[in-house]
């Protein structure tokens, strides 16, 4: 075989092993150890907790791993994970799970710091996903079209955005699809004219960090963590915690851990809201 | 005869271990290929069952959630972005070699072999992430959306630009120094020596260069997924966003279940099966001769 063939069967190797590298969780079942899979939105709070947890509870371990709320779920279902995360309420065919909420989240609609576009009501946010309209000086802003930015299949974002706005996923008339939550920060943050929909714990974080975008009123709610803590933000959700049977032992300990005041200020930090108990 | 195969070359104990491991290594190479290709049929297989193949080319969109499963539009992405990138890069490549080996002043030329390194050397994600800041914004300005095919072919351009350079660069050193001297002997110039003699002498190298460097272009994920914007449709222009094969696998892989997951593995096979179709075309196209 010649070198080239040699070299191209190598790096068809590799193209495969990138393709087909989807490590599922152990299952562990020795109760030393908590595998945590799911939403990417919660991942980053519950990866912070676990590390507290372990250094209160010696000899324990915590491993968290992203993979959208519909892999926490499921993981959950089948066992390979001690607790499945999902960033929503669990549904109505999702009642054989066991779900204790540990934070609330907002999504909010983030536009550039340039645009002069102040609100969005519900139906011009709908017709501009749908593509009924085009250019921002339809609802107010400077003549540019719009560059509308959504979110990848499977990412719970999506489902709840679609869910309030009415809308199904083939309506929806995108120019940029994303994946996680920075990603469509930056998109946002290096074009002018793009809209996009994030988690609202993540886009303060960065906008604090002079990301140059803005939050949008939903429903001519200001999307703050105020509005988020009083309930009076339209779209909010539950940042949900997933067992297959009722919590007990070291999983209890851990999920009262999670929802206890001792790491509220891990919560606020991520910009989510604590749920008090 | 004195000179036998076997007198020349006794097998020694240390040859046969030496031999052995050498296949063994070899077993093993393959090996690894046939399980990957075996693991991605098996995954694969349940979509194909349920699905068919049929419906990865006649369903109307890629929606999974809605049960849609269109895979052409990204395989028309993948093979526009790779396209694009080989015969923008092709050409630079080998102009960059002609000047490196050929016209620049030696310390020049070593700058800039070095520049070239280094350029190979910078992983895909940053090449991403430029893309992603300057460049995006700046096909924005031209033409909105800004996220384009556009973007990913200037992305993969620079990314395989380096393999295509080296390659050629180190097939032109190779050309035997009689060669050009018996051409300048004859009177010829510069440049009808380097077209004539230099690069028919060196083809065998420029055309590896070309086919590990589009082998590069169809694999590359990740800075093709940060600036193409990654929309399931058959670009129309230049500036229509796509998604290709191996972004729609890394966007999607670790939320996909079901069916979902399994089509995606469809589309490993499909990616497995355009390289397949690469490497053969070379074979065919060389048929022997170029690797010489």
């Amino acid at each position: 075989m010649s070198p080239v063939i040699l070299q191209i069967l190598t790096l068809t190797g590799l193209i495969l092993v990138g393709a087909g590298c989807q490590e599922s969780p152990t299952t562990h079942h020795s109760k030393r150890k908590l595998v945590i899979t799911g939403s990417s939105t919660v991942a980053p709070l519950m990866a912070e907790i676990g590390k507290r947890f372990e250094i209160l509870q010696s000899g324990v371990r915590i491993d968290v791993q992203t993979g959208g709320s519909s892999r926490g779920i499921a993981d959950a279902r089948q066992g390979l994970a001690d607790i499945g995360m999902t960033s929503r309420a669990l549904t109505s065919d999702e009642t054989d799970l066991h779900g204790t909420a540990i934070a609330r989240d907002g999504i909010g609609v983030i536009i550039h710091t340039s645009n002069v576009v102040s609100a969005l009501d519900d139906g011009q946010i709908a017709d501009i996903y749908t593509g009924r309209i085009t250019n921002w000086n339809a609802v107010g802003g400077a003549d540019a079209l719009i560059v509308v930015v959504n979110k990848a299949e499977g990412r719970a974002t999506l489902e709840l955005f679609l869910k309030y706005l009415n809308l199904i996923n083939t309506e929806i008339q995108a120019h940029v699809i994303i994946g996680d939550n920075e990603q469509g920060i930056k998109t946002v943050a290096g074009n002018p004219n793009a809209i996009a929909y994030v988690s609202i714990g993540t886009a303060e974080y960065d906008a604090r960090r002079e990301a140059p975008i803005k939050l949008l009123p939903l429903g001519n709610v200001p999307a703050t963590l105020e509005t988020l803590r009083t309930g009076t933000f339209p779209l909010t959700r539950p940042l949900t915690l997933v067992t297959k049977a009722p919590p007990s032992g070291l999983i209890k300990t851990f999920i009262d851990f999670a929802r206890s005041p001792d790491v509220h200020d891990l919560v606020t930090q991520h910009f989510f809201v604590p749920i008090q108990s | 005869m004195i000179w036998s195969r076997s007198t020349f070359l006794s097998p020694s104990n240390r040859d046969r271990l030496l031999v052995w491991t050498l296949r063994g290594a070899a077993g093993i190479a393959g090996l690894i290929l046939l399980f990957i290709v075996a693991f991605l049929i098996l995954e694969a297989l349940p979509a194909l069952r349920t699905l068919g193949l049929i419906r990865f080319v006649t369903d109307p969109s890629w929606h999974p959630g809605e049960e849609f499963y269109l895979m052409l539009p990204m395989m028309w992405g993948t093979l526009f972005a790779t396209l694009g990138a080989v015969v923008l890069a092709t050409p630079l490549g080998l102009l960059s070699a002609l000047f490196c080996r050929w016209y620049a002043p030696k310390p020049i030329a070593r700058t800039y072999r070095r520049f070239i390194e280094l350029l190979g050397g910078i992983p895909s994600v940053v090449y991403g992430f430029w893309g992603l800041v300057v460049l995006v914004p700046m096909i924005s300005r031209l033409h909105p959306p800004g996220p384009s095919l556009l973007a990913g072919i200037v992305i993969l351009t620079i990314m395989i630009l380096p393999t295509i350079a080296l390659l050629a660069d180190a097939s032109l050193a190779k050309v035997p120094q009689e060669y050009i001297r018996g051409a300048a002997a004859l009177g010829l110039g510069r440049w009808a020596i380097i077209r004539g003699v230099v690069i028919p002498a060196a083809k065998s190298g420029l055309f590896t260069g070309v086919i590990l460097g589009t082998g590069r272009a169809i694999g590359e994920t990740m800075a093709v997924l940060m600036v193409c914007g990654n929309v399931v449709q058959t670009p129309q222009s230049l500036f229509d966003p796509i998604r290709t094969l191996t972004a729609n696998i890394a966007l999607e892989m670790a939320y996909a279940l079901g069916d979902h997951r399994s089509a995606l593995f469809v589309s490993g096979l499909v990616l497995v099966g355009m390289i397949l179709t690469l490497v053969s075309s070379a074979e065919w196209i060389s048929r022997g001769r170029i690797y010489g």
